[in-house]
């Protein structure tokens, strides 16, 4: 003889007392939230790693159209002499930064390119080499290998120093074969060190601060907003799908919630067949 | 004649729409962990379509490999986005491969009779890192190339064999383009054989039918439903009911990953590593290299094995060992019962030893070796290999709980 | 045995129904949404673009019956400077001609008219035979020749024979269905051409 359904369901509930309570989901939270927070602290760790502890927080904004046109500036007239960046096209760029494409081809544009032309130099490899002893880096994805912080500490960072070949050296950069381009703008300034003793005796050189030799074309304050701007322009060069991806994503996300509340209606519904 | 008909003398589309969708019948009390099937095959059907359209602009060619992964983040429209639901997607897909086997771990669902399904699961994860493998060299960045350089170089502890077979792998003394053009051949074939090992697993599957969170044979339950008088009592249809539940996960899924693609698609590093923005380099090693996330607990033990004998080659062994001995779980367990609501606290607390080491190594495997860490790694190699090599012992030890007759949600 | 099976009563099948089209239908939008970045890859790309992009062309040192190849969009562009007495004979040919009076849009506005071109003298056409795409050859002489008894100057197409007149015109009576393609261009300068952009023409 075959039970009812009815019966079935009845049998169902009553064991439903009597059963075990299935706790397992609750203890494994404990392992994911463990997981959760490992990684985050190997992403700090990441983000710590080579700082020095003279890298400074910088805001970067790839709304503020007005510091990105005049980082822009700066790349193309300073760093463009040696410096490609290759990935990047000029219309691009004009498109992004809302530079008119005739200022762009009139202004920014020294190589004799054409609007639709990647952003490179006429520094040869070769020629760099010779220069510098390496080549200069093609600086299209800088952004992305180096953080913010790191750039904007770079820029400001360059002294003085007889040991090295070029005359310059860098805090953030130790011996970095790039001299300073911009110290027409900044000024030179030399690194002031102090000596430090640590626990075991040791002496050992440490940081304390720069010190303007002689002025640039900028006070500090607007060599820092320059550097700012420019920073901001190589992070937004880095990937200038950032520009745009941002807002796709709330509009992809928007559209999921609407489409996950018509699913779990559905389910519902359909779910109802089953106590 | 109606078309149906035409087909079905030709072709078994309903019969196959019964049996497998509208007939097969799922024992009720799915919960949250059996989601990742479905999504897993999602993800597979992703990166193939994916794949597909980058292989469209990529180029095997060390000269040109670099640049044509930033033309098709720049220049190729939509192209980032592509790209970004690509590397998301290898990410997640082995989250949801984790947490799927994680399901098997806990519900037993690899035990009598069910042995072929995990089998034919562990060759599908196997094929999967090798797969993720081969694509990581292929943007040909510094941790691409240097990762590459460590993993093929493993091979070449094996005694005798081994350096004549590590340059085999790469067809050069090192990494160069001829690997890259082989790891690409080998990228784009594997998804492909991917696919028919998940047919298998999934035939194997509805051979036997789907397991649960109480490890109860549904089949050998009582009979009658609301849907037919010979399904199991305690089964529901395939379609529409998990179907629409899975739709429901599948667009949870989603709301996750297009959240990573469009906000955060390097994820912190872990996903897209900062130094594979710069070109590889033969000449210059990064600081510091680590694999992908999802393989660094392996890549955890095998350093944390020291050299013995005058070979290293027992921390490859071991690295090789972690994975093979997930193949054998189906023999190891000898607990009366399957679920682990009915398992005693010695399996409950070894699997959470488990899970704790697993994630501890990856952690591990992330970090620079040395000091502390290393000890660490060894202590936490140690108690991953117990809880399979000792499971014999302890699960028999182990005091289970009754198991009731009947699913009991 | 009718109570095992559901008791459709129940069931609200119209708010069932709703909501599968309703879940359907978003999803398929979302499939769509997918598929428009995913369709659009295989589009021409920034640099695909960039290399069609429009062309300078210097015709001060292009003397009568002269004709300059450039590339554009990776295709053949012919600039010939015609003489007038060529320019003369357009005219006698129209009765051998398929579409003399230019009817068909194979050029531009500006381009319609007996010379199909800007300035009279000067022809730009794209060099790809509308029949199936070889590339003619510039044939100036004129009087007998081996494909024509009576050549008033042209172009020939050796892969099906197909002849078109000094204005890109086609014969009738040869496989090729219309005329050649006049791209859009403009003059910068009295020297100086762009080919592929007539912007401030067409505006």
């Amino acid at each position: 003889m075959k039970k009812s359904p009815g019966a079935i369901f009845r049998e169902r509930s009553e064991f439903a007392r009597t059963r075990i309570r299935d706790d397992t989901r609750k203890k494994l939270i404990l392992p994911l939230v463990l997981m959760m927070a490992l990684m985050t602290s190997g992403i700090s760790a990441f983000a710590a790693e080579e700082s020095n502890g003279i890298l400074e927080p910088v805001e970067v904004s790839l709304r503020d159209k007005v510091s990105l046109q005049n980082g822009a500036k700066l790349f193309v007239n300073y760093c463009m002499s040696c410096h490609s960046a290759k990935f990047m096209r000029y219309n691009r760029m004009a498109a992004d930064l809302e530079i008119p494409e005739q200022l762009v081809e009139s202004n920014m544009i020294f190589t004799g390119g054409k609007i639709g032309d990647a952003m490179t130099t006429t520094l040869s490899k070769e020629a760099g080499e010779q220069w510098f002893g390496v080549s200069p880096p093609d600086l299209s994805l800088i952004g992305k290998l180096r953080d913010p912080e790191w750039l904007y500490g770079y820029l400001r960072s360059f002294y003085i120093d007889d040991s090295t070949k070029t005359g310059w050296n860098n805090l953030v950069f130790p011996n970095v074969a790039m001299p300073h381009v911009l110290y027409e703008l900044q000024g030179i300034q030399k690194a002031i060190f102090t000596s430090m003793t640590d626990q075991n005796g040791n002496s050992r050189e440490v940081f304390d601060s720069f010190e303007l030799v002689s002025a640039g074309k900028m006070n500090a304050d607007e060599y820092d907003h320059a550097m700012r701007d420019l920073t901001n322009f190589l992070y937004y060069m880095g990937e200038p799908a950032r520009m745009v991806r941002i807002k796709y994503g709330i509009w992809t996300m928007l559209f999921l919630v609407v489409l996950g509340v018509l699913a779990f209606l559905l389910k519902k519904e359909y779910w109802r067949d089953i106590d | 004649m109606s078309f149906m008909t035409w087909l079905d003398d030709r072709f078994p589309a309903t019969k196959v729409t019964r049996e497998h969708l509208t007939e097969y019948y799922a024992p009720k009390n799915f919960n949250f962990w059996y989601f990742f099937g479905s999504l897993a095959l999602m993800v597979l059907v992703l990166q193939i379509v994916t794949g597909v359209l980058l292989a469209m602009n990529y180029k095997p060619d060390v000269e040109l490999a670099f640049a044509s992964v930033e033309y098709i983040m720049r220049d190729v429209w939509g192209g980032w986005f592509i790209r970004y639901m690509h590397s998301t997607g290898a990410s997640l897909f082995f989250v949801v491969i984790y947490l799927h086997m994680f399901r098997g771990l806990l519900y037993g669902s690899y035990r009598k009779p069910r042995e072929l399904i995990w089998l034919f699961g562990m060759v599908i994860f196997l094929a999967m890192m090798a797969s993720a493998f081969f694509g990581y060299l292929l943007p040909w960045g510094q941790m691409s190339f240097w990762g590459a350089q460590v993993i093929v170089n493993l091979f070449e502890t094996l005694p005798f064999v081994g350096s004549a077979l590590s340059e085999w792998i790469r067809g050069d003394y090192v990494i160069s383009d001829a690997t890259l053009n082989r790891f690409y051949a080998f990228h784009y074939l594997i998804p492909f054989i991917l696919v028919g090992l998940v047919f298998l697993h999934i035939v194997a599957l509805h051979k036997v039918g789907s397991n649960n969170p109480d490890g109860i044979e549904i089949k050998n339950g009582p009979k009658g439903n609301k849907w037919s008088a010979d399904a199991p009592a305690d089964g529901i249809p395939f379609h529409p009911y998990y179907t629409v539940k899975d739709i429901m996960g599948t667009v949870v899924f989603m709301a996750i990953f297009f959240a990573i693609v469009f906000f955060v698609p390097e994820m912190g590093g872990y996903f897209l590593e900062q130094p594979n923005y710069e070109p590889a380099n033969p000449l210059k090693t990064p600081d510091h290299i680590a694999p992908v996330w999802y393989f660094t607990p392996y890549y955890a033990i095998l350093r944390a094995i020291p050299s013995a004998f005058g070979t290293q080659v027992w921390g490859v062994l071991a690295m090789f060992a972690s994975i093979a001995v997930f193949f054998f779980l189906p023999w190891l367990d000898r607990s009366p019962v399957k679920s682990i609501r009915y398992k005693g606290w010695i399996f409950k607390s070894w699997l959470a030893v488990f899970v704790v080491s697993f994630v501890i190594l990856g952690y591990l495997g992330t970090q620079p070796p040395g000091g502390s860490r290393t000890l660490l790694a060894q202590i936490f190699t140690a108690s991953y290999f117990a809880f399979f090599l000792l499971m014999p012992i302890y699960s028999k030890m182990d005091k289970t709980k009754p198991v009731p007759e009947r699913i009991t949600e | 045995m009718t109570d095992r099976h559901m008791d459709y009563k129940q069931v609200d099948h119209k708010r069932r129904r709703l909501l599968t089209i309703a879940t359907s239908g978003v999803g398929l939008a979302g499939v769509v949404g997918l598929a428009i970045p995913f369709a659009g890859s295989m589009s021409p790309s920034e640099k695909a673009k960039a290399a069609g992009a429009p062309v300078e062309v210097d015709i001060s040192k292009l003397e009568s019956g002269q004709q300059l190849i450039v590339k554009w969009r990776g295709k053949p562009v012919w600039v010939i400077r015609r003489s007038r007495e060529s320019l003369e004979m357009l005219a006698d040919l129209n009765d051998r001609l398929l579409d003399p009076s230019s009817k068909n849009s194979q050029q531009p506005d500006y381009a319609q008219n007996i010379y199909r071109s800007i300035k009279q003298e000067v022809l730009v056409l794209v060099g790809i035979c509308t029949h199936l795409g070889c590339s003619p050859k510039y044939q100036p002489e004129i009087g007998i020749v081996p494909f024509d008894d009576d050549w008033k100057g042209g172009f020939l197409c050796a892969c099906h024979g197909s002849k078109f007149d000094l204005a890109g015109r086609v014969y009738s009576g040869v496989p090729a269905p219309s005329n050649l393609v006049v791209p859009p261009h403009q003059y910068l300068s009295d020297n100086v051409l762009l080919i592929g952009d007539d912007e401030k023409v067409s505006s």
